[in-house]
Parts: C-alpha cells; structure tokens; sequence
C-alpha cells in the first residue's frame, strides 16, 4: 500500500505575483484529488484493517457514527456580508430556529465547520475572506447562499465585485435567491447534512452530484 | 484622522507604563453589523483613535444605475438600505418621477407611505434586537431580547410578504405608482399585526430601562453634540437625539405625509440612551400612521403608467434632482440627472449610513473597547447604504 | 429667520454666481475660485450648518462638475452649490475646514472620480482599495473592467 506524500509547504501568497486565481490554486492544493483530510498514519492504520476479513465494517460503522456527530453538530461561523446575513440572522432566530440542527454560529472560525457566505463577495473582502477560512479547521465546509455568493447576482457587471464565490473558495452547497428565505436556506443546510452524511474519511469522496441511497 | 498602520504591532512603553497599541477590529467580527473594519489605537483600554476602513460591501451601484434603465433598477435600489429596503427604492422613483413630473395616484401614496411605515417598525425591531444583543452577549442576555424583536419583525415581514411576495428585498416601487394592490383581509391583519406589537413594546421597556446595566452601558456614552451633528450631516434619530428637531417627513414633507399627524420626538442628551428614547418613541408614532393610513386609505389606481413591458418603456428627460426621505436610519436621497434616455446619466445615492458612520471618529476616542460595540450599535449602520 | 431673498443677495456679490429660479432647493453655480468662500457665507453668514451630501459628475467634454447640499434646519432652506472644474482640471478645493462632514464625502469623490482636494487632511480611498488603479464613475471606465486575478 502506498502512504501519499504530505501536501507540501508553500509561503503565503502575494496576489500580485500570480497571473490569475487558477495559477495560484495549482501551487496551493487547498484539496488534494483523492478528497482526504488525515494523515497519512490513519490511512495506513485503516488500510491495514481491510486486510482483515470484515474490517470494512469496523470502518464503515465509524465512519457513519463519526458523520453522524459531525452533521448534528456543524457550527457556522457568523459570516454574514449583506442583505442575505438578515436573512442568515433570521434563520438563526425564534421562528426558523436553526440550533436545533445542532448549529450553533459561532464568531471565531477556529471552532467552527461550517461557512455561510451570505452577501456579496467584493473584491476587497476577498483576501479576508480566504483568511477566515483557511483560519477554520479540517474538514470545513462551505455554503454559498444568495444569488451574489453563487454567481455575482444582480451587481456581477460590477467592478468589484467576485463573480461567485466559488472563484475563491471550494462550495459544497449553493442556496439561490435573493435573499433565499429562511426556508431555502433550512432546505440547503438539511442537503449539506446529507452531503456530510456521505463524507468519507478514507478512499474517494463522494462527487456532490452522485447519487446517495 | 489617519492612524498610523504599522505592519506589526508597535508597541511603546513609557515611564507611566502606558503603551499604544493599534488593535484590528476586522471586518468580521461579532456584532452583527456587517462589514466594517475599525483600527483602533489603544492606550490601555481606552481608545485614543478609530480610523474607520469602510468599502468591503462596494456594489457599484452608482456606476451599475448608469447601465440599468428606471424599470430595472428599483429593485435593484431595494439593496442599498436593505433592512429598510421600501425607503430605499421610494427615493430613487420619487426622483425619477419629480423630472419626469410623472403624478402618482393617492392611494399609491397612501401604499406608499403605509410600507415605508411598517418597514421603520421592523427596522427598529432588527436594530433594537441586534443591539442589546451586542451588548449583552449572543449567548446570554443579548440573545433574550434579540428572539424576542426577530418574532415582532417576522409579524410585520409576514404582512410584507402578504403584500409582495418578498420578506426583505421587494420590488415594489415603480415609477408611476406601486406594483402590488392590498389583498383581502390586509387591514384587519395589519391592524392586529400592530396592536400586538404596541403592547410587547411595553414589555421592551419594562425589560431594559429598569436594568442598571443597560443604563451604565448607555448613559453618557458616545455624546454627539447638537454642531458635530450637523456639520457632520448625521441625520434620523441620531440629530434628534443631539436636539436638532428636524424630520424631513414634517418639514420637507414629501408623498402624501402632510396628511398625517404624528410627533417628532427630540432628546437633547444626544448619548445612546436618548437615541434608544428616539427610536422607542418613533416605534409608536409609526404605527400610529399605520393607523391613520389604514382607517383612510382612498380607492383608486396603484400606478399612473401602464405596466413594464419594455426595458426601454420609461424615458425620463432632461433634468435633475436630489429627492429625500426619511428612512429609519436617517437621510435617504437620490440625486438623479437625467437626460432624456431609459438610463440615468448619472445619479448618486446619499446614503444616511455613510454620514452616520462619519462622525464615529470625532465620538468614540475617549470610551472604552466595551462601549465602542454600543456607540455603533446606536448609530445602527446598514453596510449597503455605507459602500453602496 | 434667514429668507430665500436673504440667500440671494448674499449670493449674488459673488462675480460669476448664477442662481437657479426655483427656491427649493437655490442652486448656486459659481467658480471653482470661490468654492470655499461661498460654503464660508453659507455657513456662517446664512445658518446653513447642515451638511447633506456632496458628489461630482463626469461631463465627459465639458470636464468635471462637484456639487455640494447643505440645508438651514431653522429655516428649513436647502442650497445646491454646484461648480464646473474645467476641462481637464481635476484639482478643487476642500471644505473640511467649514464641514467636518465633507471629510468622507470628499474621499469618496477622489476614489470615484479622481479629484483632488486641496487642504484636505487625508486624502485617500475610501470604498476600493488603496492599491486600486482607475476611478471608476468616470465615463471612459467600463463597468466591467476585470481586476486580476478576479478577472
């Protein structure tokens, strides 16, 4: 079995030496292709178990009870940006409560899961908005709500601003409208537990558009 | 008011042991403002100097007015305010129809003036929920008040959404009149709507001006004097409560305000606490116009143009203008100059939260961290409005 | 209690001020040399101590023109000062000094339109980043100009 090479090292960027976001993503694998987020002593630890007969199961059951425990318990950090954070706020209020999910926001992005990118993504809070979250722990997840977080929205002619989110950061889950309301946003964070629910530590990650059963 | 932006923390220690230390409150943080990075230098735990970095929500919306024609963009206007997106989008038609000299029936006047009340209820409800709950903590005190305020303003968003379909961002100003007419049963749950708020507002009260710690907290704090205020152009309840008696829907009156009675209440302290008495006391005026528009609303048409089926349909000549209203945070405008196409030339938003914040430099040095968090959630910024 | 006849007269001795006819607001266009004098008048001979807002227009050919709303609370007055730059002139001269309000407002005019103020105390970008190239409301920038590596 082969143990992957460690992702390598890289000094910050400096916006200004990269042509364009492509080429600074290919230096800095912020994913690498075969979808893990772990050392690689576990993948040599859960490898080794398969070798048993029916270690596969030992490694499903946790897995399945380790997505439990994260999908029940995902916190957002707070991360509204525009119209859609009062939207955001009210989901996170009496009527749409969202705690009973299991999310609690939280401010501070290293005790959190999950980024609700709610607003518009301008040019000048991009760089602090790739600091938030590459501040956040593995495995993190990334929820783009609002017309203008998806694709640039209504201002996408604009000067300055991102045209989606998506140019900076990897998402898991789009939630369209503008403002998506409070039952939009519900539907899109019950589709990300089902996407969690599907998060495989070891071997290939499940491609968001695959089917689940 | 520039401070000096060290690259690392520059730190200077006398022989009284004070230090000045420059301190990033970035633009994401916890009060839940929105964007706003404020770089505070510190001397201990009072702040010496803000340098406020205000334009990470830029949209563009000057430059993108110039590319959309006056059918597309009140929506679009809907996004500058959007917590209080009815006066928003009322400024910029207004201003399109003062040029054009288009009339607008009554009773979409009257529509008018009843959303543009009925958002300053569920503004003030979001302004007073986030406050207290900046002061008090998310996950304690602060948070009590906050759900109680968010379920007053899903009543209101319920009407709104009765109305237009939408909860927060409506499309419902046209230039001519309005897009949706009142649906049956509207007035009675309105007026239901309204008298429930008025009792629970009581219970608001009761909550927090009996509290010692809400009156340290905001007694004395952030004073705004009745000059600063004016020269600094802050408007709303902000200049009422530093004593300047100026509302512009009593002494510029506009749409069909000159109808009503209501009282514009002034407080000369012009700290946080009297800006909390501001708002309280507008709470009451507007659903008492709320009141007043429903027992005499007049039958009519909603709009004076027929309905968009061009993108090119209205065509504005030349002319300009600068149309104010009165928004929940203050002075609204539009300043529009138009020149005979479907597209504005050019035209400028004066956004009552880019003024408001302007004067936090002069006010905050001399408080404490802790009340840098009540000052700006009694100044009540809306981001959209600040960057546009 | 300061008239529109009061606002007028006083108006008027300055060489090359032209006042609109209508009263509400007075709009006052007068040369870029008496900008600062006339807001002086406005402030402290006439009361007009309420700052609204000020912005500029980009007149392609005809140059830049700044304007500037202030307001009579008491008198419940409004004033439009407008002042055409001149072909190619981007330099104009500042009111922080009568308004601390403008301080902003004028910042705002440099980052969009490029026009320096003279005599203001930090003259700088407010809403785009500082390292931004271009002020975009000028007519010659495009709306979609891409900035790298956003593109």
């Amino acid at each position: 079995m082969e143990i992957k090479p460690p992702i390598p090292v890289v000094p910050a960027p400096v916006w200004k030496d990269f042509k364009d976001l492509q080429e600074w993503q290919q230096l800095h694998q912020r994913r690498p292709e075969s979808g893990d987020k772990h050392s690689a002593a576990f993948e040599t630890l859960t490898e080794g178990l398969h070798q048993f007969p029916g270690g596969f199961v030992l490694t499903t059951v946790t897995d399945n009870f380790l997505n439990w425990a994260r999908k029940s318990s995902c916190w957002p950090v707070t991360f509204g940006l525009a119209c859609c954070a009062i939207e955001m706020m009210a989901t996170f209020a009496s009527r749409f409560d969202v705690e009973r999910l299991g999310m609690v926001p939280w401010a501070s992005p290293r005790h959190a899961d999950l980024m609700i990118i709610s607003g518009t993504v301008t040019i000048k809070m991009a760089p602090m908005l790739l600091r938030i979250y590459d501040q956040m722990p593995d495995p993190k997840w990334a929820v783009s709500m609002g017309s203008c977080a998806n694709s640039g929205g209504p201002f996408r002619h604009g000067y300055h601003v991102v045209k989606g989110v998506d140019r900076i950061i990897p998402v898991d889950v789009y939630v369209p409208g503008c403002p998506p309301p409070p039952e939009s946003l519900l539907n899109g964070l019950l589709l990300l537990q089902d996407q969690i629910a599907h998060f495989r530590q070891t071997g290939k990650k499940a491609a968001p558009t695959e089917k689940h059963d | 008011m520039a401070a000096e932006i060290s690259p690392r923390i520059k730190t200077e220690l006398d022989y009284a042991g004070a230090e000045r230390l420059t301190m990033n409150m970035g633009p994401q943080h916890p009060s839940a403002h929105g964007v706003f990075r404020a770089i505070l230098t510190l001397e201990g735990e009072t702040v010496v100097e803000v340098d406020a970095v205000i334009g990470y929500l830029h949209r563009c919306h000057e430059k993108l007015a110039e590319t959309l024609a006056y059918v597309q963009y009140p929506s679009i206007a809907s996004k500058t305010d959007y917590v209080a997106a009815m006066t928003s989008e009322h400024a910029y038609v207004m201003a399109a129809e003062r040029i054009a000299k288009i009339d607008v029936p009554r009773r979409a006047d009257y529509l008018r003036v009843l959303v543009a009340e009925l958002q300053r209820v569920a503004s003030h409800c979001l302004w007073l929920g986030t406050w207290c709950m900046d002061m008090g903590g998310a996950l304690g005190g602060g948070a009590t008040i906050f759900l109680y305020c968010i379920r007053e303003r899903e009543l209101v968003l319920d009407l709104f959404e009765k109305l237009t379909g939408a909860r927060l961002l409506y499309g419902f100003h046209q230039v001519g009149g309005v897009r949706y007419d009142v649906p049956a049963g509207f007035a009675a749950d309105c007026r239901q709507t309204i008298d429930l708020i008025e009792a629970r507002l009581l219970e608001y009260e009761a909550m927090l001006e009996d509290n010692t710690f809400f009156l340290m907290r905001t007694r004395g704090v952030g004073v705004i004097s009745r000059e600063l205020a004016q020269e600094v152009g802050i408007s709303g309840p902000l200049l009422r409560a530093s004593g300047v008696d100026f509302d512009l829907r009593r002494d510029l009156p506009y749409s069909v305000y000159p109808d009503f009675q209501f009282k514009v209440p002034v407080e000369t302290d012009g700290d946080c606490l009297a800006r909390y008495t501001v708002r309280m006391v507008e709470f009451r005026e507007s659903i008492s116009i709320v009141r007043q528009i429903l027992d005499g609303l007049p039958e009519g048409p909603i709009s004076s143009r027929p309905g968009v089926k061009a993108v090119a349909q209205v065509r504005v000549p030349k002319g300009e203008t600068y149309t104010r209203v009165e928004g929940p945070r203050g002075e609204v405008g539009c300043y529009l100059i138009a020149d005979g196409g479907p597209r504005p030339y050019r035209m400028k938003w004066r956004g009552a939260s880019f003024s408001n914040l302007a004067v936090l430099p002069f006010i905050i040095p001399g408080h404490s961290v802790a009340d840098v968090v009540a000052i700006m959630g009694s100044v009540d910024p809306v981001f959209g409005e600040v960057d546009r | 209690m300061v008239t529109v006849a009061d606002v007028r007269t006083r108006v008027s001795s300055f060489a090359g001020a032209q006042v609109g006819e209508g009263d509400s607001p007075i709009a006052i266009t007068i040369a870029p040399t008496d900008w600062l004098p006339l807001a002086v008048a406005l402030r402290r001979e006439l009361g007009f101590g309420f700052f609204s807002f000020m912005s500029a227009v980009d007149w392609k050919e005809d140059g830049l023109e700044v304007v500037a709303w202030v307001d009579n609370t008491d008198a419940r007055l409004s004033v439009l000062m407008k002042t055409r730059l001149g072909v190619g002139v981007t330099n104009c001269a500042s009111l922080v000094s009568e308004y601390r309000g403008a301080n902003w407002m004028e910042r705002e005019c440099f980052d969009m339109f490029g026009i320096r103020f003279e005599g203001h105390p930090d003259l700088r970008r407010i809403l785009l980043s500082d390292d931004w190239v271009g002020h975009p409301l000028l007519k010659s920038y495009d709306v979609d100009t891409p900035y790298p590596p956003y593109r």
